[in-house]
């Protein structure tokens, strides 16, 4: 028996036990805890405009550092990574979620040091976003100046 | 000691004289918890790092072995043995506290059984009394290592195993004891074609069956030779393939197939996904378990084939397929 049958062997049984990952239980659960945290944040925002009577620009980074703050706590205690496995996208896509990239990287690295470790370690997971989010501000950027002098 | 057909060898007094393992939280809940010497109540196993945890789970199992073999340190001749760190950092680091002569090997979680090949070649060769083979893996020196940090909150797939914390040291001898190490095989790298770091039980599935199909051809034996055939950490779709692949090859091992990834853990009540992997789980069954099983005589021979994802996160990342290895080895009991 040649190589290219023991290939075909190998296909059609790993073909036959793929593993299906639960796609709408996933995005349900994802759609429903992500939801929740947003509706957590709309509450701290509404707290610092209407309770604290504060700007709207200066309450909204408020918001987002409680949001971070409290994502990177629970990532400390232990807690992050469980709700990340149940909710999946639910947890990672919002800010909490770079939040958590961030501090379980410095908390991995934190052996080697500060310097090697912490902080050449911390970007590790998130540098990718901020790539993506820089890259993309800029063409989003370019788009909307251009449409406003073309309109 | 001689050659068998193209990839085996059968040993002539290669005999395992004692063992020690020691394990984590986890491991000590699962289904065969009791059988391992020692446990630690945390992944950090009374140190600071996991890279220091995991060579206390090693030095702990050697000193183990060594106890309960009535030897002392420099009895022991030469040391066999490898963990999933880069350059082998742990078996390394913790042998620079130990006068024995040591031989670091690398096979990804087939070392458990690689190291055991190597150890009892130099056995029936001659080349001493006591030589010991270690192997350990720690969930979270591999998790950083080979996946992400700990607490990340990625979301894992229904294919992912568990990493298992923990370590298995053998001593083998050319004396007779009650358990004989007699034949081995040696594996071929096989390629499955897949490349997904998440799902390696079915990457290693190939290699393992491609083993296990040469070992009953060099032999010329069927698999009822056996009491008990296990594999090192295919675990719960990896199994399936296995069996799956050997079925096109007309090889029945549905009745005494078992696979140490699904033995080490209780799939339904903790949480570890697919079941175990890691060079722990493959060393913490054979000598915990199947040894302890062979010595009081419940089994009486035993193919154990620990299988090793040979993983390189950059050649993934180049979108290189991941290749694989496995290796057997046969366990008997000797009669009086």
């Amino acid at each position: 028996m040649n190589r290219n049958d023991e290939k075909q062997i190998f296909k059609k049984a790993l073909d036959n036990n793929k593993v299906k990952r639960p796609v709408l239980k996933n995005t349900l659960k994802a759609f429903l805890v992500g939801g929740i945290i947003s509706v957590i944040a709309e509450a701290f925002l509404s707290f610092y405009l209407e309770v604290l009577g504060l700007d709207k620009d200066i309450s909204s980074s408020l918001m987002s550092i409680t949001m971070v703050f409290i994502a990177s706590l629970l990532t400390g205690l232990g807690v992050y990574d469980r709700l990340g496995q149940f909710s999946g996208a639910g947890t990672i896509v919002p800010i909490t979620g770079f939040s958590n990239s961030m501090t379980s990287s410095a908390l991995e690295s934190k052996s080697e040091g500060l310097i090697l470790g912490v902080m050449t370690n911390m970007f590790k997971l998130a540098g990718a976003i901020i790539v993506a989010g820089v890259v993309s501000a800029f063409v989003a950027g370019n788009i909307i100046y251009l449409i406003g002098i073309l309109v | 000691m001689r050659k068998v057909g193209k990839n085996s060898v059968a040993f002539d007094n290669v005999f395992l004289h004692s063992w020690g393992t020691s394990c984590g939280p986890k491991e000590k809940e699962g289904p065969i918890g009791t059988y391992f010497d020692v446990s630690f109540n945390d992944l950090y196993c009374d140190e600071k790092t996991w890279e220091t945890a995991e060579m206390n789970l090693m030095r702990t199992a050697l000193v183990e072995a060594i106890r309960k073999g009535n030897l002392s340190i420099s009895e022991v001749e030469l040391a066999v043995g490898g963990d999933l760190n880069n350059q082998i950092a742990v078996s390394n680091y913790l042998m620079n506290d130990f006068p024995i002569p040591f031989i670091g090997i690398y096979g990804a979680c087939s070392t458990a059984v690689l190291s055991l090949i190597n150890a009892s070649t130099f056995i029936d060769s001659g080349y001493g009394k006591y030589i010991a083979c270690m192997t350990s893996s720690h969930n979270s020196t591999s998790e950083r290592q080979f996946r992400y940090p700990t607490e990340y909150g990625g979301q894992r797939p229904p294919s992912i195993t568990t990493t298992v914390t923990g370590s298995g040291v053998g001593i083998l001898t050319n004396k007779k004891t009650e358990i004989r190490i007699s034949k081995a095989t040696i594996g071929c790298v096989t390629s499955s074609g897949e490349n997904d770091a998440n799902d390696m039980g079915r990457t290693m599935a190939p290699a393992a069956s491609m083993t296990l199909k040469q070992h009953l051809e060099d032999f010329k034996i069927s698999p009822d030779e056996y009491d008990l055939i296990v594999t090192g950490d295919l675990s719960l779709y990896g199994s399936k393939v296995f069996k799956d692949i050997l079925k096109e090859y007309k090889i029945d091992v549905e009745n005494n197939y078992q696979d140490c990834g699904l033995m080490i853990y209780d799939l339904q009540n903790q949480d570890v996904i697919a079941g175990g992997s890691g060079c722990g789980c493959a060393s913490l069954v054979m000598y915990g378990y199947i040894c302890s099983l062979l010595r009081s005589k419940k089994l009486k021979k035993v193919l154990v084939i620990a299988t090793g994802a040979l993983l390189n996160p950059v050649m993934v990342a180049q979108g290189k397929e991941i290749p694989s290895i496995a290796h057997a080895v046969c366990l008997e009991g000797v009669s009086e």
